[in-house]
């Protein structure tokens, strides 16, 4: 498969220790290419999640190299943080919602972290919230929602800014798999508008519903397959998942609402 | 007022980071404790420059000329040689002998005043008032005392500002401890915003965290708490102001009553009232600022 020149995130020999205790991941190096969709998988205390915290720049590394979007990220001013991390977009495991703040709100958060205009803030996180199903849940609290609410209420915030790079930590874990495939949906969509998709799961069956996707497994706080060379499931034919996928749309009214991306 | 509707949602751009992030509800109380405390230190201080300010032009060209003369006929003679003298001095802008009823008036309430009294009899001295044109040196007085003293040799001849030399002293160090309460009223603000800030910052600091990393900045975060820190200063320094100038007000009237010449002077002018009625404004300046740099200094230790 040709890969494009320049790459999107880059780890080289990247080790992360917590404390004194035993490092959590170790000698990790792989490459994310643009407009690619990735799964990482592993076992549960594999390392996905510090992985992750690395990938959205929540942790500086212990050792290693780290470059994201083409700048050294481990050198990185402090300063230049908020300029790398509006574009990424994360769904937390935990979902990590503003809790004083309503679904709206909450998806609303990362245009105007970003200056968007108000006006220009409704239309989307509106017909976002209608794409994930909570339309007329828009001023519920997070505490008064579900955990699958919640959950898409977090996926919601992380994809409404179409971000370069979208990471997923376990993002359908709460939800029903109508509802998994729908969400599975948008992400390939952002995926293919051009947005770099790395999503944590166990869930196999979610990893085969997308067969361009690369994967990228840890094995205790080791990458086994870093170049996504042993790719698990073998490659299905992409009508048939693409057939899964558009009923899943066509359940829900048609495509992700992902044209008003404040850049 | 309701923080909450400013910080919980969008408004004028900001983008509803953090819930009410109240420094503390005693905050306000606090900084109208402080203003209350500094406004009347400053006007105390103030009253006093201005009373020895007032003190020191009026003495500041005065001589007092005594003739020191336990015959009365001589003291007379030798007070209208003085006066004479007085007159044709170059430097001399008036001389004026103090009456005897207003000696009596002043010594009434040391020697009585009951009727057969007679005070005339006592060996007074004869004061005479001297005004210069200029301010009454040690060496202009001394010249002063040389040519009296030849033709009034009981003649005695004092500078009136060296009589409340002590007194301005006195009036300078109140004044320094004026400035010094302000300082550590100042400190204490510092301090009282520096500790509510860190206390506000660690019950959000999950927001605070989730902000960061959906790429909120540390100045978009400070901004939030640099409001809060203004409402809050405002309000407590409304209040603050409020009750200084009240205290101000009772106690000036009180001391207005003493009658007392000196206290008289310690008037406070239109520009030391804007001074005063700065002071809520420099309260938050201050807590804003304080604020900021302890909410920045705060996030610069988180990732």
């Amino acid at each position: 498969m040709h890969e494009p020149d320049a790459e999107i995130v880059q780890f080289d020999n990247v080790g992360l220790r917590y404390g004194t205790g035993k490092e959590a991941l170790t000698d990790i190096s792989f490459t994310l290419y643009p407009g690619r969709f990735y799964f990482l998988t592993g076992a549960s205390g594999a390392g996905k999640t510090s992985l992750l915290k690395l990938l959205y720049l929540a942790q500086r590394p212990s050792r290693g190299l780290i470059r994201m979007f083409g700048t050294d990220a481990i050198t990185l001013p402090r300063e230049r943080l908020p300029g790398f991390r509006r574009r990424l977009g994360v769904v937390f495991q935990d979902f990590r919602l503003v809790q004083h703040l309503s679904a709206f709100d909450n998806v609303a958060l990362p245009l105007r972290v970003a200056g968007v205009a108000e006006r220009e803030i409704t239309k989307p996180v509106d017909e976002m919230l209608d794409w994930v199903g909570l339309g007329d849940r828009r001023q519920a609290r997070p505490a008064t929602l579900s955990g699958g609410e919640q959950q898409r209420v977090a996926i919601a915030r992380a994809v409404i800014a179409r971000p370069d790079m979208l990471v997923a930590d376990e993002p359908t874990g709460n939800v029903d798999p109508d509802m998994a495939l729908k969400l599975l949906r948008l992400f390939e969509s952002l995926n293919r508008l051009g947005t770099t998709v790395v999503v944590a799961t166990h869930d196999v069956h979610l990893i085969q519903k997308v067969p361009e996707s690369l994967i990228m497994r840890l094995d205790k706080g080791r990458m086994s397959d870093p170049t996504g060379a042993l790719r698990y499931p073998p490659r299905r034919a992409a009508p048939a998942a693409d057939t899964v996928l558009s009923a899943a749309g066509r359940d829900a009214g048609g495509g992700p609402p992902l044209g008003f991306a404040a850049k | 007022m309701n923080p909450a509707a400013l910080f919980g949602r969008s408004r004028d751009g900001d983008p509803g980071l953090l819930p009410d992030p109240r420094l503390g509800s005693p905050m306000p109380w606090v900084i109208a404790i402080v203003i209350a405390l500094t406004v009347i230190a400053a006007a105390s201080g103030l009253g006093l420059r201005n009373a020895a300010s007032r003190a020191s032009a009026d003495l500041n060209g005065g001589v007092t000329v005594q003739i020191i003369s336990a015959a009365p006929a001589a003291r007379n003679q030798q007070a209208d040689a003085a006066l004479a003298l007085l007159g044709r001095t170059p430097g001399v802008a008036g001389a004026q002998r103090v009456a005897q009823d207003q000696l009596d008036t002043l010594l009434a309430p040391w020697l009585g005043t009951r009727p057969g009294d007679s005070i005339d009899d006592l060996p007074i001295p004869a004061l005479i008032d001297v005004r210069l044109d200029g301010a009454a040196t040690p060496d202009r007085v001394k010249a002063l005392q040389d040519a009296i003293a030849a033709v009034a040799p009981a003649a005695r001849v004092d500078a009136q500002a060296a009589w409340l030399t002590p007194v301005f002293r006195a009036i300078a160090t109140l004044q320094w401890l004026a400035g010094g309460l302000i300082a550590l009223l100042t400190l204490a603000t510092i301090a009282a915003v520096v500790l509510a800030a860190r206390n506000a910052l660690a019950g959000q600091r999950e927001t605070i965290e989730i902000v960061h990393m959906l790429g909120g900045t540390d100045a978009q975060i400070a901004r939030v708490f640099q409001r809060t820190a203004a409402m809050e200063a405002a309000a407590g320094g409304t209040i603050g102001l409020i009750a200084g100038v009240v205290a101000i007000v009772v106690l000036s009237q009180q001391f207005s009553a003493l009658g007392s010449g000196m206290v008289a002077g310690a008037v406070l002018g239109w520009s030391d009232w804007v001074l005063i009625a700065a002071i809520p404004l420099c309260g938050v300046v201050l807590a804003v600022l304080t604020a900021r740099l302890t909410v920045l200094s705060a996030l610069r230790r988180m990732l």
